[in-house]
Formats: structure tokens, C-alpha cells, sequence
């Protein structure tokens, strides 16, 4: 067992988890935010012509793994990362790591998470855990979600780790060797290499769907959905942005704020007083995703319902669309200056 | 968001754990702050269930009006599509469309009829006969 594992509740899970892996390695400086900033956490897709579960297909993160991956790769730490066929085989490599001590992330679905309430389980297969050992026959899991850490017996982490559907986790293992220790200037580099890719995410990715261009986007498309829809499925609609938007520490606001804690750490390293004023801006565009989640959320109440409510709500996310754009123009012209 | 804007609406989850949340403190930095939930997420989560209680109700009554075979209802209850059902089956998208029919779904073989009761995790019986099995 990893006995000197020290689970950590986090906002978001991959931020958390990595978070969690890197401590127990013992780089100890690297918090969530910084984790979600090297690893340009933030992101949007709005893809019209797909569905998920019979509502609007969006994202609000990049594929599952990927924060991970390019944390580590930015601090020079080096990950193995293995997709199985085998259930025994999965468990096996698992058992195996976990007597040599190691602590191990793992990619679930959380619709059979047996310590999930009801209400949230769907089959989404994106949640990561970290599996630190085995007690009395059990798994213990670290679930950044929650507060405290938690069990799984074999069959019931043999099921989230095989759950089946998009984005199949096919039971995945991810962990980090051992390293030296990871200096400031390595942070440094990491934090401006992050800034970077996350400026193109938003900024730069041709076509209308994503980044701040397929907010805007699909701002546009909401204001149609009440005369295309009907009111119910429109509202339906609605409850999924939300759902997708401010669920368990993902998506609009929460990303937001995350990400203007991160601006606010990268000061720390950098005192480039841009910095801190960036933040507030994130924390201004925060802000108006959890307004738009309000509007929202009167709509599929039905407190609201008349076509201007509908405007207003895709006007609230063309103006996070401008607000976000300029933050990150601003941003990428600061990061240049970083060193 | 301000630390002391964070919202403690206790929903599903905060009854079970509390939710961490970047907000800032009175200098404007940022900190983290436990949320109990908020109620325009627990709202969207009503409203998806609800959805989902009219698909099961909807498929129930197809099953007993001979239109569908009790596939349906487990998959509706699992919130499967066929899709999903097909990863966890095994069996061809083609396949589960015509398990879906009463006439079809009478004559399966056992073997079949075994691996859905597995995948719903239900025994052959409670499979067949959806009454017994409440909802």
C-alpha cells in the first residue's frame, strides 16, 4: 500500500488526480490550478450535427488524459499509460503495482461508481480515480470528488474500469516514475508553454465550433431552439448545457475561476502585475457562465419561456464569447513577455 | 465568485460530499471554498431525470401493449441507447433492433437471453416478465 498517499479533494478530477500523483512522487509545489493551467484545461466544443443522449453535443474539456499528460511531459516527468483487453491482465498490472507501493490513476466510467448518489450517475466514462492500495480485500480509492477517501471491491472497480460506451476507459492505468525534483525554472516553462496552448484552443482552432468562436456559436444556435424545439425539448436542452456546463467542478464557471487561480499562482512565479488583473477577467467571464446558468435554469423550470428569455440567454454567451476573447488576446501578448 | 457567494443549496451530492470551489477572498484572491450544491444544478438534474422516468414509463407501456420486447424497458431504465447496449452486449447494433421486437425476443436463445440479464443485471425472469419487476 501506498501509505504515505495523501488524498486531496479537487474541483476538477483529472486536475486532481494529477495533482494527487505528483504529490505522492513528492513534487509537492504543483496545486490544482497549476495542474489545470500547464495543462490547458480550459477548452469548448459545440458540434451541431451530433447528439449526446438525445441532447446538443458540447464539451468543456479536452480528452480525458490529456492534463495529465501534458503536465508531466512539461515538468519532465516521465508517465506510463496502459489500455488493457484483458480484465485479468488489467487486474493483474494493477495488483502489481499496488504491492510494489505505487499509487495508480485510473480512468472510470461513473455510471456503476458505487459510492456515486443515484442522481449522478450516467454513462460517462471521462472520471478519473487514483487506486493507493489494498486493505481486507479491498480497494482504497482516492475519488478527488470526494471528501474522503473511499473502497471498491475487485468486481466493482473491474466494472467502472471496463464500463462500456464513448470514450471506453478499457482499463486504463496511467502513473508517474520517479523523478528529480522539478525546479522553478522547469514550472516556469511549463506555466508560459501551457498559457500558449490554451490561447490556441480558444483563439486559434479553425472553423466556427470551437473555442470562444463556437460559445458565440452556439449562443447563436439557443436562440433558435425555442421555435425549432418547442418548448420542452428546447428545455431539455438547456438543462443538458447546463448539466455538461456545471457539473461536479467541469465546465463554465468553475473552469473559469480555476483558471483565474492558476493566472494568480502564475503571478507568484512570474510578479508580472498583467497577471492578476487577467484573472479578474476569467473571474468576470465566471461570473456570466453562472449568470447564463441562472437564465438557463428558468427556462427548463419554466419560470421563464418567451422568446426574448432565449435571447437573452444566447446573448449572455455571445458576451462571454467577447469577454473570454480578449482575455486570452491579452494573455497571449503577455506571455510572450513571461520569462 | 466570492467566497461567501458560493452557493449551499444541498442537493444529491452534497448530502454525500461537499464540492470544492475556486472563489476569492476580500483581497480578491484566490482560495477554496465547499459547496453543498446549488440549485440550478440540482434543478437540471430533475429535469433530466424526470425525462428519463416519461422514456421508461413510455417503453413500459410499449412492452405491454406488444409493440416492444422488455429490452426496451431495461435499456430505457438503464439510460442506455442502443449504442451502449451493444458495447456491453456484444451484440451487433442490427441485432439489439431485432431483439426489440416481441417475436423476435420470444424465440432467443438462452444464451442471449442470459448475457441481457447480465448487462441489466436482473435474472431471466425478472427480464421477461418487467411487471414483476416493478417501476
Amino acid at each position: 500500500m501506498a501509505s504515505n498517499f495523501h488524498h486531496a479533494q479537487s474541483a476538477h478530477c483529472e486536475s486532481g488526480v494529477t495533482r494527487n500523483l505528483l504529490q505522492n512522487i513528492g513534487v509537492k509545489q504543483i496545486t490544482e490550478p497549476l495542474v489545470f493551467g500547464m495543462g490547458a484545461g480550459l477548452f469548448f466544443i459545440y458540434i451541431p450535427l451530433l447528439k449526446i443522449s438525445g441532447g446538443p453535443a458540447l464539451a468543456f474539456r479536452s480528452v480525458p488524459g490529456i492534463i495529465f499528460k501534458r503536465t508531466c511531459h512539461s515538468l519532465g516527468i516521465k508517465i506510463i499509460r496502459k489500455k488493457f483487453s484483458s480484465k485479468e491482465k488489467a487486474k493483474e498490472e494493477l495488483d502489481k503495482k499496488l504491492s510494489e507501493g505505487m499509487a495508480i490513476g485510473c480512468q472510470v466510467g461513473v455510471y456503476y461508481l458505487p459510492y456515486f448518489p443515484k442522481e449522478y450517475r450516467f454513462h460517462f466514462n471521462a472520471h478519473n480515480i487514483v487506486v493507493f492500495g489494498k486493505e481486507d480485500g479491498k480497494y482504497l480509492i482516492s475519488d478527488p470528488i470526494m471528501e474522503y477517501p473511499t473502497t471498491m471491491t475487485d468486481y466493482e472497480l473491474e466494472r467502472v474500469r471496463f464500463a462500456k460506451g464513448a470514450l471506453a476507459p478499457r482499463g486504463q492505468i496511467y502513473y508517474t516514475l520517479a523523478t528529480e525534483p522539478v525546479t522553478e525554472e522547469r514550472i516556469k516553462r511549463a506555466i508560459i508553454k501551457g498559457i500558449k496552448l490554451n490561447v490556441f484552443h480558444m483563439l486559434k482552432i479553425p472553423g466556427a465550433f470551437a473555442g470562444v468562436k463556437g460559445i458565440a456559436f452556439l449562443g447563436k444556435r439557443i436562440k433558435n431552439w425555442r421555435d425549432k424545439l418547442g418548448t420542452e425539448k428546447a428545455g431539455l436542452y438547456l438543462a443538458q448545457v447546463v448539466r455538461m456546463q456545471e457539473e461536479i467542478g467541469t465546465g463554465g464557471g468553475g473552469f473559469r475561476y480555476m483558471y483565474g487561480a492558476f493566472l494568480q499562482e502564475a503571478y507568484n512565479y512570474f510578479q508580472h502585475d498583467e497577471l492578476m488583473k487577467l484573472s479578474e477577467e476569467f473571474t468576470k467571464a465566471g461570473d456570466l457562465w453562472r449568470t447564463a446558468a441562472v437564465q438557463a435554469s428558468g427556462i427548463y423550470k419554466g419560470r421563464l419561456g418567451s422568446q426574448q428569455d432565449y435571447n437573452i440567454m444566447g446573448d449572455y454567451l455571445a458576451e462571454i464569447s467577447v469577454i473570454e476573447k480578449l482575455a486570452f488576446t491579452k494573455l497571449a501578448a503577455v506571455n510572450k513577455q513571461l520569462k | 465568485m466570492k467566497k461567501d457567494e458560493v452557493p449551499q443549496d444541498l442537493g444529491a451530492l452534497g448530502k454525500l460530499t461537499k464540492e470544492v470551489c475556486y472563489a476569492t477572498d476580500e483581497q480578491g484572491k484566490y482560495t477554496t471554498a465547499l459547496s453543498n450544491g446549488w440549485e440550478v444544478k440540482t434543478n437540471a438534474l430533475d429535469v433530466t431525470w424526470e425525462n428519463i422516468q416519461h422514456k421508461v414509463e413510455a417503453a413500459k407501456a410499449k412492452v405491454l401493449n406488444n409493440e416492444a420486447s422488455p429490452i426496451l424497458f431495461f435499456m430505457e431504465k438503464n439510460i442506455m441507447d442502443i449504442n451502449i447496449l451493444s458495447s456491453y452486449t456484444g451484440f451487433f447494433k442490427w441485432q439489439i433492433k431485432r431483439h426489440l421486437k416481441p417475436a423476435v425476443f420470444n424465440k432467443l436463445s438462452p444464451k442471449k437471453i442470459n448475457k441481457y440479464a447480465e448487462v441489466f443485471n436482473v435474472t431471466v425472469d425478472e427480464l421477461k416478465s418487467m411487471e414483476a419487476y416493478g417501476q
